[in-house]
């Protein structure tokens, strides 16, 4: 009989995570080719982050957010706002240029969606920014000093009803409605459903039910091009996602100056809402995951890196909990996939405390000879194939730059050919060079 | 008592220089002798950031700090009290980027290292650096840009200079998320810095200082 789930070891679920992903449920594969070529991928990426063997080869991995699209002269804007060019081009992109993994057209979203909701935390390309911009950030403190005990004594309620009405502009009347566990007995039904009778609010959810009714009309599009995505022979190495519960408060709620006067203003609030903050992100990463049957739980790092934080304050605030979460999802047997910006040559002795093959790092401008020094041997490390370079750079550049990536970071395995940065943009040359130049360069004998 | 704020400054002790300020004020200190001092506290956090015993939260809040006492003082100042400058640098998130942090520092370790900054925002035109250039007469632009985009917004801003007959004898810096020596090539800027640190001694090579 088989082991129920909560009977489990953390290797054991990764295993039958691991399968999940390798089977491929419910995906018809376009020919016998495709389907090895699939599994194929799955089993090199396994063998990569595992650290348990070597694998066949280098897994490609080029990190695009509109550079699937650009490459085609698709603009950002139409992006967001034709799905079937978004899809389109996107599945040309893996017709022509054969990576290993595709990345989910999903991390576009919908224009549509945002200016229903009115959102506000971004400007997206024809919204505040041009039409052939990615969407940009806009710094801001979402959350005031003041909210750090509301934050921490119910994240949810908090959500609901002070971070959501302020960062979406037709949902703001949701501050109206009462706390959700204010409703217990029969005493308290009418009397908290009054709220739900305010024109606002029933505006507010009106325009719920229209973001909704878009989302679903996106979502086919990309789960069709999903599935066929798989059908072509291409897995993805995104399941789940997540966030180190600094940056939720760095980006999401306070901001990045808001977060850096939190250290000095009020450091015990900073701690206790990243404690509340902590299980939630577990939770989401191998929930999302889970739901995608794809172990590898996605976690952009942001401020954390070299320069942002001093290395009392790294050791203090993102640290502790940020391990936390990688340990958290890696002992429900998902994977964490680092996506680290900037930096991390200082952080890096921080890692040699993660376990064997516990999760994988993909970097962006840390000093890659080092890194292999320090936790290659073992935790997976990839990317920092620069961005500049891609676009301004040659061919012969690009394949220079990876000969070195794979000779010296790629030594005996664990090394994924990877951007170190979500690219917008695309050079067919130099991409071509990347991807064309690993795969016959980055066998391993 | 003299130095008290530049050493509470530099430390990043809020409440304490707050505090001082307030009373050094109620006892008659001359309020542009402590706004010297709150300068040199600046200085030292500066010089911190660039030894790297500061980082950036550092010094976004010691700027906090900085406003706070400037908020006390403020009543109390003449106006048109200029202080000598090492010369004007010109700077700005290129065309189709709003990102600002990376740029703030730069302009914060100009500032507190004597130079006079023309701070243009984010997403700006190039022409608006060209009019910026000629009515400063600035020797030095600072073009930021953390967005790929940026790339291509940075060189058409310094072909715009170039094709404005300003380019002879500027010099061009350029930095942010993926800046690289790559890129400075690709832009035809004179340099890349990968940190405000070498924006400062970027600028200082060109137009001097220490």
């Amino acid at each position: 009989m088989e082991k129920k789930w909560e009977e489990m070891s953390a290797e054991e679920k990764r295993e039958a995570r691991f399968a999940t992903w390798y089977a491929a449920e419910g995906v018809e594969f376009q020919s016998p080719e495709a389907e090895a070529m699939y599994k194929a991928s799955v089993t090199r990426f396994k063998d990569t982050v595992l650290m348990e063997k070597t694998p066949d080869r280098v897994p490609i991995f080029p990190i695009g957010t509109f550079m699937q699209t650009d490459l085609y002269g698709v603009t950002p804007y139409e992006c967001m706002y034709d799905y079937d060019k978004l899809v389109s081009t996107n599945k040309q992109f893996l017709l022509d240029y054969k990576p290993d993994y595709y990345g989910s057209p999903a991390f576009i979203g919908s224009g549509k969606i945002l200016e229903i909701l009115e959102f506000r935390q971004y400007r997206w390309p024809g919204h505040g920014v041009s039409k052939n911009s990615g969407y940009q950030c806009v710094e801001g403190e979402y959350m005031k000093a003041e909210d750090y005990p509301s934050l921490i004594d119910d994240p949810s309620d908090f959500w609901l009803r002070t971070w959501i009405p302020r960062v979406f502009g037709t949902l703001a009347p949701l501050a109206n409605l009462a706390p959700l566990t204010w409703l217990w007995e029969i005493v308290a039904v009418s009397g908290l459903t009054v709220p739900y009778g305010i024109p606002d609010v029933q505006n507010a959810l009106k325009a719920l039910l229209e973001a909704g009714n878009e989302a679903m009309v996106w979502f086919q599009k990309i789960q069709a091009f999903e599935m066929e995505a798989k059908g072509m022979g291409f897995p993805t190495a995104m399941g789940g996602a997540a966030k180190a519960p600094y940056d939720i408060l760095a980006d999401t709620l306070r901001g990045t100056r808001g977060i850096m006067t939190d250290l000095y203003r009020r450091p015990e609030m900073v701690s206790k809402a990243m404690e509340r903050i902590t299980p939630l992100q577990i939770k989401q990463g191998v929930g999302m995951a889970t739901m995608a049957g794809n172990p590898m739980v996605f976690m952009p790092l942001h401020k954390g890196a070299d320069g942002f934080l001093s290395d009392e304050q790294f050791r203090t605030f993102y640290w502790p909990p940020l391990k936390d979460v990688i340990l958290g999802i890696a002992s429900e047997g998902c994977v964490p996939f680092l996506f680290c910006e900037g930096s991390f040559n200082t952080r890096l002795k921080y890692l040699e405390e993660l376990p064997r093959g516990s999760c994988f790092w993909i970097f962006d401008r840390t000093d890659m000879a080092k890194a292999k020094e320090l936790i290659g041997d073992k935790i997976c490390i990839g990317g920092n194939v620069p961005a500049g370079l891609l676009l301004t750079g040659t061919p012969e550049q690009v394949k220079a730059y990876c000969k070195e990536l794979i000779d010296v970071a790629g030594k005996g395995g664990g090394f994924i050919m990877a951007t170190g940065t979500g690219m917008d943009e695309g050079k067919p040359d130099t991409l071509h060079a990347m991807i064309d130049f690993t795969r016959e360069y980055g066998v391993y004998r | 008592m003299a130095g008290e704020l530049v050493k509470l400054l530099s430390e990043l002790k809020e409440q304490e220089a707050l505090n001082f300020v307030e009373k050094a004020l109620a006892e008659g200190v001359d309020p542009m002798e402590l706004l010297g001092d709150a300068r040199d506290g600046m200085n030292i956090v500066g010089q911190k950031f660039a030894t790297e015993e500061y980082f950036i939260p550092d010094l976004v809040f010691s700027g906090e700090v900085l406003k706070g006492i400037v908020k006390i003082l403020e009543p109390h100042l003449k106006k048109d009290e200029k202080t000598e400058r090492l010369g004007k640098v010109v700077i700005g998130t290129a065309a189709g980027d709003i990102h600002d942090i990376g740029k703030d520092l730069v302009v914060f370790m100009l500032d507190v290292n004597g130079f006079e900054v023309h701070d243009l925002g984010i997403d700006v035109p190039a022409q608006k650096f060209v009019d910026t250039i000629k009515e400063t007469g600035s020797k030095v632009v600072g073009l930021s840009g953390f967005l790929t985009l940026a790339f291509q917004s940075m060189k058409d801003t310094v072909d715009a200079i170039t094709e404005a007959g300003l380019r002879d004898d500027l010099k061009i810096m350029i930095g942010g998320g993926q800046i690289d020596e790559q890129v400075r090539s690709y832009t035809g800027a004179d340099a890349y810095g990968k940190d405000a640190m070498e924006a400062v001694k970027l600028a200082k090579g060109w137009i001097g200082g220490r």
